[in-house]
């Protein structure tokens, strides 16, 4: 076992007292717990229940979409499930998702820690992320809210019906508690690293949060400040963005770019630092090009603040500032293949172990490859003036966020569930799922790419009749990819009790968090670790070897 | 973690607690910074495109008390410094004087931005149902004040934090028996009250300095 994987640090002696999900039982010691490990798992109980709303809404729309004349809703309704789909998807599941969940649960332990720095933050900061996320869910239930997710002014300070503010509040509440995750993760990295753990052998997944952290930490307080602008001005009538007052409305679609555009990397950068731990543990290979992946991380969060530009290139901003914009949101696409390529190369002349993580990592791959590589499309100026407001935007981000995080915090949910819930899931029907969500997901959202391309426009509860084929496609593949979400849901809930036991390391991985047990005792590790090799001291060639030794035990005994 | 223990369950020792804290006080006024320069963007895009009504609305800030209340918050800054430097040696009286001043500067602050505040009500500047400037187009002059009330309202609110805090340190230096617990915890709140100090030095020659003749 030893040969094909050495662990950054000696196991842990055998720890004798109750793992975190048993020291305490009462729902009190779950309310007001601070152990990282058990935030995370509030934060998944949280965000599925957020995205099931979100998915809720976004069911009714593809329902709708079955006839050109939107048989299902009204343009109001529509435009509010839109809108609820957004809001929801963005904030309440999107952004927390593999921060929150995977992220609290296994970055202290990645590091050798017992805890994140500040615990008690940590725990407000699920507090804050409920408290808005109520105030959303009030909003929606109290009628809803029609502006889209970008809340674009003067539409959503004077005109749109609704409960605009009641919405943003809630947007601004989780906001702080984006914030207050970021710097706890900050402050985590630099200052709990175990013994040996240099920043150089840091986990690719550390790497990744830690540039995830420094854009949530930066460019949240400014959507936050930026909602409360755009709320006094629908509450008073007084503010700095409707024209009819001498404002600006392209100030404030800066502002909120200057936050959104970055935050779209808080969506997809948490996912690339989940399929770097996994394609290295199955592959049994370290993952190529150790710096380049490690950086990039550090070049996307950085970059990703200087190209908000490009989802303004027909709100008559300046043609000048579009070509800096376009210039710098190619550059972007720099770190983002050089990721592409070096994990593609870690599977060269690796072992390759198909296990459902590693399916859904392959996904991810192909899905963020096309998502990234249209986004070059939307970059360029003079397509993008065809393309902008259609759905080929749609499917391009939906490839990002949906192709490549979705599937990335799924996988990464499969590859740590051993650890989080000591359980393994059903490999077979884990693997069912896996296919179902990539056809699923390809026939919803391919079709929207040509929509786009032949002009269908996004956000209309109706459209021209010669579209239908193709959207009765998408929801066709809705449905299918509707499946793949609820059997996860089903057979993790099914594991808990009934999955086989999955002892300290299932995937016998290097990380430090598969030195101890699973589930992991309240405060981790029993001694320190002290770190002594790098990450992904995988050997492939003794992995294939050993594998060769167990064909040839199965052989029956007249072909040996 | 046992109410008695200084170093937290999650920290090897007390360094580590403190550079953690120290970090964590530095990345929260990073957020801050860009919480805040939000509102210097909105203000200086506006004070470009309109330059002849933000500087005749401008006038009408008193610039007396702004300056004056920027001398108040330096000192402030200079005496939470001494607070800081007393908590190190652990001088008991010395720390619990310098928290109060700092403390009474704050409120000092407070209460002559309250009377510039009243002043400008009074003269129908505050941009409600009352406000009225005849001097030039009145919807661009509400900018200016409604980004001056909002600005220095926030700032004012950083202030008031502030203040309470220095009251709350104040009392748990009376009433703690172990001063070296509190050195940290009253370095950080330097780097807040320091923080807060700066925005206003940015706040005053934008707001009151700018291109002003009278």
């Amino acid at each position: 076992m030893n040969a094909i994987a050495t662990p950054q640090a000696a196991p842990q002696p055998p720890i004798h007292e109750p793992n975190y999900l048993v020291v305490e039982n009462t729902v009190r010691s779950w309310l007001l717990t601070t152990d990282h490990k058990r935030i995370g798992i509030l934060y998944m109980i949280s965000i599925t229940l957020f995205f099931l709303v979100g998915g809720a809404a976004a069911t009714l729309m593809r329902l709708n979409l079955l006839t050109p004349q939107g048989a299902l809703v009204t343009s109001t309704t529509y435009n509010k499930l839109f809108t609820i789909h957004g809001v929801i998807m963005v904030w309440f599941f999107l952004i927390p998702s593999v921060p929150t969940v995977i992220g609290n649960f296994v970055l202290p332990m990645m590091l050798g820690a017992r805890d994140v720095a500040f615990p008690r933050l940590n725990l407000a900061s699920w507090y804050l992320f409920v408290g808005g996320g109520a105030f959303a869910l009030w909003a929606i239930i109290a009628g809803g809210v029609d502006t889209g997710w970008t809340f674009y002014t003067p539409y959503s300070s004077t005109y749109a019906n609704g409960h605009v503010i009641a919405m943003a509040t809630g947007i601004f509440i989780a906001g702080f508690g984006s914030i207050a995750t970021g710097l706890n993760f900050i402050v985590t990295v630099h200052k709990m690293r175990a013994p040996g753990l240099t920043w150089h052998k840091l986990p690719l997944f550390v790497w990744s949060m830690y540039s995830t952290s420094v854009i949530l930490v930066l460019a949240t307080p400014v959507l936050a400040i930026t909602l409360v602008l755009m709320a006094l001005e629908r509450a008073f009538g007084i503010g700095i963005f409707d024209p009819a007052i001498g404002g600006d409305p392209l100030l404030f679609q800066h502002l909120f770019w200057f936050y959104s555009h970055p935050a779209v990397y808080i969506m997809i950068l948490p996912g690339m630092g989940v399929v770097s731990e996994i394609i290295a543990c199955f592959s049994r290979k370290a993952v190529f090009g150790y710096y380049f992946v490690a950086y990039s991380s550090v070049a996307i969060a950085v970059l990703g603040f200087v190209v908000w530009g490009h989802h303004m290139f027909v709100s008559s901003q300046s043609i000048y500032a579009g070509m800096v914009f376009s210039i710098l949101s190619f550059l972007v696409s720099i770190p983002s293949a050089i990721k592409v390529f070096n994990w593609t190369a870690t599977l060269y002349r690796g072992s390759i172990w198909f296990q459902t993580p590693f399916l859904y990592v392959l996904g991810f791959i192909g899905l963020f490859t096309i998502g990234g590589l249209t986004g070059l499309f939307l970059a360029a100026l003079a397509v993008d003036v065809h393309l902008t407001d259609t759905y080929f935007v749609i499917a391009h981000f939906h490839y990002i966020m949906v192709g490549g995080m979705v599937m990335a915090y799924l996988g990464g949910l499969h590859y740590w569930w051993p650890k989080i819930s000591g359980r393994m899931y059903p490999e077979l029907l884990a693997k069912l799922s896996a296919l179902f969500i990539f056809a699923g997901f390809n026939l919803t959202f391919f079709p929207q790419f040509i929509l786009g391309y032949l002009g269908m426009p996004r956000r209309y509860h109706a459209y021209a009749p010669e579209f239908q084929v193709l959207n009765v496609l998408s929801t066709a593949g809705a449905s299918i990819l509707a499946i793949g979400y609820f059997l996860p849901l089903a057979y993790f809930l099914w594991s808990l009790r009934y999955g086989k036991v999955a002892g300290r390391n299932p995937w016998n991985a290097t990380g430090l968090e598969w030195t101890t047990d699973s589930p992991p005792p309240k405060h981790n590790f029993a001694v320190v670790p002290v770190v002594t090799e790098p990450p992904y001291a995988y050997d492939p060639v003794a992995a294939e070897e050993a594998l060769a030794a167990e064909r040839k035990q199965r052989e029956p005994a007249y072909v040996r | 973690m046992s109410a008695e223990s200084p170093v937290a369950h999650q920290f090897e020792d007390a360094t580590q607690q403190r550079e953690a804290a120290t970090l964590g006080m530095w990345v929260f006024l990073a957020t801050e910074v860009l919480f805040f320069g939000a509102m210097f963007l909105g203000y200086t895009v506006y004070r470009l495109k309109y330059p002849e009504v933000f500087r005749l609305a401008s006038e009408h800030t008193i610039i007396v008390i702004g300056t004056i209340n920027t001398g108040i918050l330096l000192l402030s800054s200079f005496t939470m410094v001494l607070a800081v430097r007393a908590a190190e040696y652990k001088r008991r009286l010395a720390l619990i004087t310098f928290l109060c001043i700092t403390a009474l500067f704050g409120i000092a602050f407070l209460v002559l931005k309250g009377f510039e505040y009243t002043q400008e009500i009074h003269e129908g500047l505050f941009p409600g149902s009352h406000f009225q400037f005849t001097e030039a187009d009145p919807y661009t002059a509400r900018m200016f004040f409604y980004l001056y009330f909002l600005m220095t309202g926030v700032h004012a609110l950083h202030v008031t934090i502030g203040v309470i805090m220095l009251g709350i340190f104040a009392l748990r230096a009376m009433l703690t028996l172990k001063l070296e617990r509190l050195s940290t915890a009253v370095d950080l709140l330097g780097l807040y009250w320091h923080f807060v100090d700066i925005v206003w030095v940015f706040l005053f020659p934008l707001i009151y300095l700018v291109d002003r003749h009278s």
